[in-house]
């Protein structure tokens, strides 16, 4: 594939000085001449890899990884004190909505405002005012002052200038985690929109269920240098891997407050096998639709262990969670103690009507800290026998009468 | 996980034939190929949009290569100096208007101070004044928030990629526009005691204005990136633009007793050399001169308590000397603008951290 590189990172470093104690006026210099002690702390180190023009790559780093220095060398707000990056075309950085807002202006003036600092003309902000307005739902307050917005007009305002700037290079850091769903979703939808059309997308995220979702490929970032490049699969797998191997807990996409940020000095549990059986597992390599499905969870446990939860989860070959629960949820908290064992998740009945589905496993402990997670080792597939189409077997029954005539 | 299960089509048909292999199967190298194929109809879709500029973001970037990106942000000059005055003025006539009172309030006490106590025989004192202060007020006001502007701006600063040399120069915009205000209470003063300006040297403005426009550029511009570093540069600057005001012909007639001193005197004692060079060297007298040689027009005057002296008020330079001068200034100026764009773009590249 002889496709145009849209950045390349062309082995960057970006060193930060950290000072004990940051003398910031001539005055203050002066004083304290000579005095002015740093340590040097790289925040990037030796980074170095490309984005093809129409790929959209996600980010992936703990807290303090460098991604967000990352971000801003490639869009042109911190410059890089080694190496460089090159980009192809207009770029424009969402690193936090709404950031050049001035309350002091109408959203109205704010759009034009915030539509320039991204690089728009006035024509082409005039061109998309309304959509913005639309988009950010805004249409009553748009010549209210910004600083009597509430924070999700805020926020909302401000991702609809920045979805609604169309440059060839979008660089989001985090920024999809706010509004309500229903405006998640349109954000989504706006990003499937921007791979469509070929743009590319730069992503720099902790989930790694958005970067399933969204990304082609993705970079793993690890105190500053890159641990991983590759398809957005198996680079989750190593960014797994590697949280466990630090012993930080994984994100579990569960519901909200169960996003596990407690830390596992030791991994006293771990999965030593995983097995996927149904009816027809001697024969057939697929399920029928609604047939049964037993998921085993082969453990072994090098100490006691109380409240260990198992937790499962289904994903579709886009990416997208179809179904995730865990033992806590299902009620059933298990005290491991000393040796192996094996937890039996069973499916009586899988709706699904066609396709491949990939089942990960894992054991955290019920306060949400991951033990062990077993990704792209399970994996079953749905055939559909009949000539209905679509995703989900759902059960229909016709009926059909004419109408009575007089 | 080897998988012999690859046959793509298989997947819409009833019942493929029963190959025993296991359920890891099929599916994933479809789906790659798959995601392949639409990598290529995207970069297909990005390349149909047409060449596009490149960009390179390093430690050094030649000023040559920020110019065109300070070119490409100029309508983002215009809406900055816009939200300057909207915010400033609060979107109001009155507003617009309370802003008057501070250079208003300023001018009052120098008018009552030197006809009425510290009289300085200058006739229609208020005209020769106010031509002063509009250059004077031009000036300060784009040097004093000019430097201060990237510390206060640090918000978008820190996250939005522009070239940030717009700010500096958003200050001087705005100051203009501030002067532009200004000049219409110049008007209804001159209306008001009838004053005529000189019409055949009303040209003169451009030059002079152009001149003070690249100076304020040039300090700016290297204001505002020192300020990130020495934030107690804005103090600095405050003091010296306070001892700069009486270094201009404002308030006291130049032609005449400061004329005389000036000239009779030589730079620390070195022979043959003449303070009023160093008088000259100053970018904002001669641009101060021009205004008053434009609308002040008043060349001499006679005192009321002794009829025949002569008082001297300005200086009997023709119209050349005027436009050299302002072209002079205005060269130099953009030379230092110049090497303010270099040290700016030095300094810019630890803006986004020391903020």
């Amino acid at each position: 594939m002889a496709a145009p590189i849209a950045v390349d990172v062309d082995d960057v470093s970006k060193r930060f000085r950290l000072y004990n104690e940051k003398y910031q006026s001539l005055k203050e210099r002066l004083l304290h001449a000579g005095q002015n002690r740093h340590e040097d702390f790289w925040a990037l180190r030796n980074v170095d890899f490309e984005v093809v023009e129409g790929e959209t790559v996600g980010v992936l780093g703990r807290n303090g990884s460098g991604k967000s220095t990352l971000l801003k060398c490639v869009s042109g707000i911190l410059q890089p004190t080694d190496g460089k990056v090159v980009v192809r075309g207009t770029l424009a950085a969402l690193l936090e909505l709404g950031a050049g807002f001035q309350p002091e202006l109408s959203g109205r003036d704010n759009i034009y405002l915030n539509g320039s600092l991204l690089g728009l003309s006035t024509k082409e902000v005039e061109r998309r005012f309304d959509d913005i307005v639309a988009f950010a739902e805004l249409e009553h307050f748009i010549d209210n002052q910004v600083k009597f917005y509430s924070s999700g007009m805020f926020v909302r305002l401000g991702f609809a200038v920045a979805v609604n700037v169309e440059p060839d290079i979008l660089v989001i850091d985090e920024v999809l985690a706010v509004g309500d769903e229903n405006f998640q979703r349109k954000c989504l939808a706006r990003i499937k929109q921007f791979q469509d059309d070929g743009r590319t997308i730069l992503f720099v995220t902790h989930s790694s269920e958005l970067v399933r979702q969204i990304c082609d490929r993705a970079v793993v970032l690890s105190s500053g240098s890159v641990i991983e490049v590759g398809p957005a699969a198996e680079a989750i797998k190593v960014y797994h891997d590697h949280l466990l191997a630090t012993g930080t807990a994984v994100d579990v996409p569960l519901g909200p407050g169960e996003d596990g940020t407690a830390e596992a000095a030791h991994r006293p549990i771990r999965i030593t096998g995983l097995d996927l059986e149904h009816p027809g597992s001697g024969s057939r390599p697929y399920l029928l639709p609604n047939e049964s499905l037993s998921v085993h969870v082969m453990f072994e446990a090098s100490e006691p262990v109380d409240d260990v939860v198992f937790f499962l989860e289904v994903i579709d070959q886009r990416g997208e969670l179809v179904f995730a629960t865990d033992t806590d949820i299902l009620g059933q908290v298990f005290d491991a103690p000393l040796g192996g064992g094996r937890a039996d998740l069973t499916f009586e009945r899988v709706p699904l009507l066609e396709g491949a589905y990939d089942v990960h496993v894992g054991i955290k402990s019920r306060s949400g800290v991951v033990y062990d997670r077993r990704e792209q080792e399970g994996r079953f597939e749905v055939m559909n026998p009949g000539r209905s189409r679509g995703s989900v077997a759902l059960e229909v029954r016709a009926d059909i009468q004419a109408a009575t005539l007089r | 996980m080897t998988d012999v299960h690859a046959d793509v089509g298989a997947e819409h048909t009833a019942a493929p034939e029963g190959a025993a292999d296991e359920e890891q199967g099929g599916g994933a190298p479809a789906l790659i190929s798959q995601r392949e194929l639409e990598l290529v109809a995207r970069g297909e879709r990005a390349a149909a949009r047409g060449p596009k500029a490149t960009r390179t973001v390093a430690a050094r970037v030649s000023v040559w290569k920020r110019m065109p990106e300070l070119w490409r942000a100029r309508e983002l000059f215009v809406f900055l100096v816009r939200k300057e005055i909207k915010v400033k003025y609060k979107n109001s006539f009155l507003g617009f208007l309370w802003s008057m009172l501070n250079p208003a309030l300023t001018l009052a006490v120098f008018y009552v101070l030197f006809t009425f106590f510290l009289p300085n025989h200058i006739p229609n004192f208020v005209i020769y004044m106010f031509s002063a202060m509009l250059v004077w007020n031009l000036f300060q006001t784009a040097v004093l928030s000019g430097t201060q502007t990237v510390v206060a701006n640090g918000g978008i600063v820190k996250k939005v990629a522009f070239p940030r040399e717009i700010l500096a120069l958003a200050s001087v915009g705005s100051a203009f526009m501030f002067f532009l205000f200004q000049s219409i209470v110049l008007l209804v003063f001159m209306v008001a005691f009838w004053h005529r300006p000189d019409w055949g040297a009303i040209w003169l403005i451009i030059p002079a204005l152009a001149a003070v426009m690249a100076f304020a550029a040039a300090l700016t511009v290297f204001l505002s990136a020192v300020n990130v570093y020495l934030r107690d540069t804005q103090h600095l600057v405050e003091v010296v633009l306070m001892a700069w005001f009486w270094a201009i012909p404002g308030i006291y007639a130049f032609s005449g007793r400061v004329h005389d001193g000036l000239v009779k005197h030589s730079i620390f004692f070195i022979p043959r050399t003449h303070l009023i060079w160093l008088y000259f060297a100053n970018p904002i007298t001669p641009v101060v001169m021009t205004f008053q040689r434009v609308f002040y027009n008043i060349w001499t005057a006679r005192t009321t308590n002794a009829p025949h002296t002569v008082i001297p008020v300005m200086s009997h330079y023709g119209i050349l000397w005027y436009l050299f001068a302002d072209l002079a200034i205005f060269g130099v100026s953009m030379a230092l603008l110049f090497g303010a764009l270099v040290v700016f773009g030095r300094l810019e590249g630890n803006f986004a951290e020391e903020l």
